[in-house]
């Protein structure tokens, strides 16, 4: 029988089995979470931890899946529900981010700045790393990717074959879609998911993921005009 | 070397078999589910008949296998066979739970104590018996 304490571990990974010597999938720290330069001040002045666990996020994103699944009859549904539920976030995120990071000053003006700071700033208070990369399209001006090899929303998920295309990572999308609107930058932003082809897939090759998701943010019209104008 | 995997479900059916080595003795899905459901009787059964206070089959010792089943809180049976003289058996178990909390319990796509289809985790397990297999050898 397994000893009383055992089970824990299942909502925090901090409480180790013993004797296990299965190591956590990616190098990255268990833990996500709001993580800006200021936390530290934070946490010291009000004693409150600004990071989540990763187990308990996943277990709250799994529900959130699930009640939306019951719901909707397609997979673009789905996609469009979580991502609802991610702009929300992203509107909160970007307000939190600019009363904490003082130093940065002044708001976003012009669209490079402010995918950089999404790709950055945002992606590290979030996820505590930067997004892997951020590329410009070459048949569209008003298009952007942003690339991430393991997004949070997808470490433990596994999507059926029925469910084809689709990537939890909707969720990110939404939170990206969020904190662009909010800082005056419209744009629909759909996560899709990417085999992992030639480099990239013999890098990933040693146990890491064969897909990669991408961030395809695609600008209004108006702010396009409007960057013409300040160039 | 491990030989098979099977988890059974607290009812007593079999929601995931796999063989973890071509050394595995070749079985229809009809005789791994029957197998699941008679090792869970067997299980039930010997908890009760036993004169002391007991959890039921920890381990079964053979001249031409090894047998452990750790069972969890929750009443699911994670079972491995291996050849005779494989060590870490419970560590290894051990993994596989861990595993399973991760790749199955935070997979929103799982229903609960149905059969396991989850990518993730067959990859995840087949790294893991990988690795002791290499270590062992």
């Amino acid at each position: 029988m397994a000893a009383p304490g055992q089970r824990l571990h299942i909502l925090d990974r901090k409480i180790a089995v013993p004797g296990s010597s299965y190591a956590y999938p990616t190098t990255r720290d268990t833990r996500v979470g709001i993580v800006s330069a200021s936390s530290n001040a934070y946490a010291a002045a009000g004693g409150r931890t600004t990071e989540v666990s990763l187990s308990a996020f996943s277990f709250l994103l799994s529900e959130m899946v699930q009640h939306v699944q019951a719901r909707v009859t397609s997979i673009d549904a789905l996609e469009r529900r979580l991502e609802e539920a991610g702009y929300a976030v992203g509107l909160r995120v970007l307000e939190l981010q600019q009363f904490r990071d003082k130093s940065v000053g002044k708001r976003k003006t012009r669209l490079l700045q402010a995918l950089q700071w999404v790709s950055a700033d945002m992606w590290r208070a979030l996820f505590g790393k930067t997004a892997d990369s951020l590329e410009r399209s070459t048949e569209n001006a008003d298009e952007y990717m942003i690339h991430e090899l393991q997004p949070i929303t997808n470490v433990f998920v596994s999507v059926p074959p029925d469910l084809g295309q689709l990537n939890c990572a909707a969720y990110i999308a939404g939170i990206i879609a969020g904190a662009l609107d909010g800082a005056c930058f419209p744009a629909t932003v759909t996560a899709h998911t990417i085999e992992l082809a030639g480099q990239e897939a013999n890098i990933t090759a040693a146990g890491g993921p064969r897909c990669k998701t991408v961030f395809l943010v695609k600008f209004s019209e108006e702010v396009m005009r409007r960057e013409a104008q300040l160039a | 070397m491990f030989l098979q995997l099977f988890i059974i479900n607290k009812s007593g059916s079999l929601i995931f078999h796999q063989d973890l080595s071509p050394a595995a003795p070749r079985l229809s899905s009809n005789d791994s589910l029957r197998l699941g459901s008679t090792f869970h009787s067997l299980h039930a059964i010997a908890a009760q008949v036993a004169p002391i206070a007991s959890s039921g089959i920890e381990k079964l010792e053979t001249a031409t296998y090894r047998l452990r089943c750790l069972q969890t809180l929750t009443g699911a049976k994670f079972v491995i066979t291996a050849q005779p003289n494989t060590p870490e058996l419970e560590v290894v178990l051990q993994g596989i739970y861990e595993l399973y909390t991760d790749y199955v319990l935070k997979n929103p796509f799982y229903e609960l104590e149905m059969p396991i289809r989850c990518e993730l985790f067959t990859q995840h397990l087949e790294k893991l018996v990988e690795r002791y297999n290499a270590a062992s050898r």
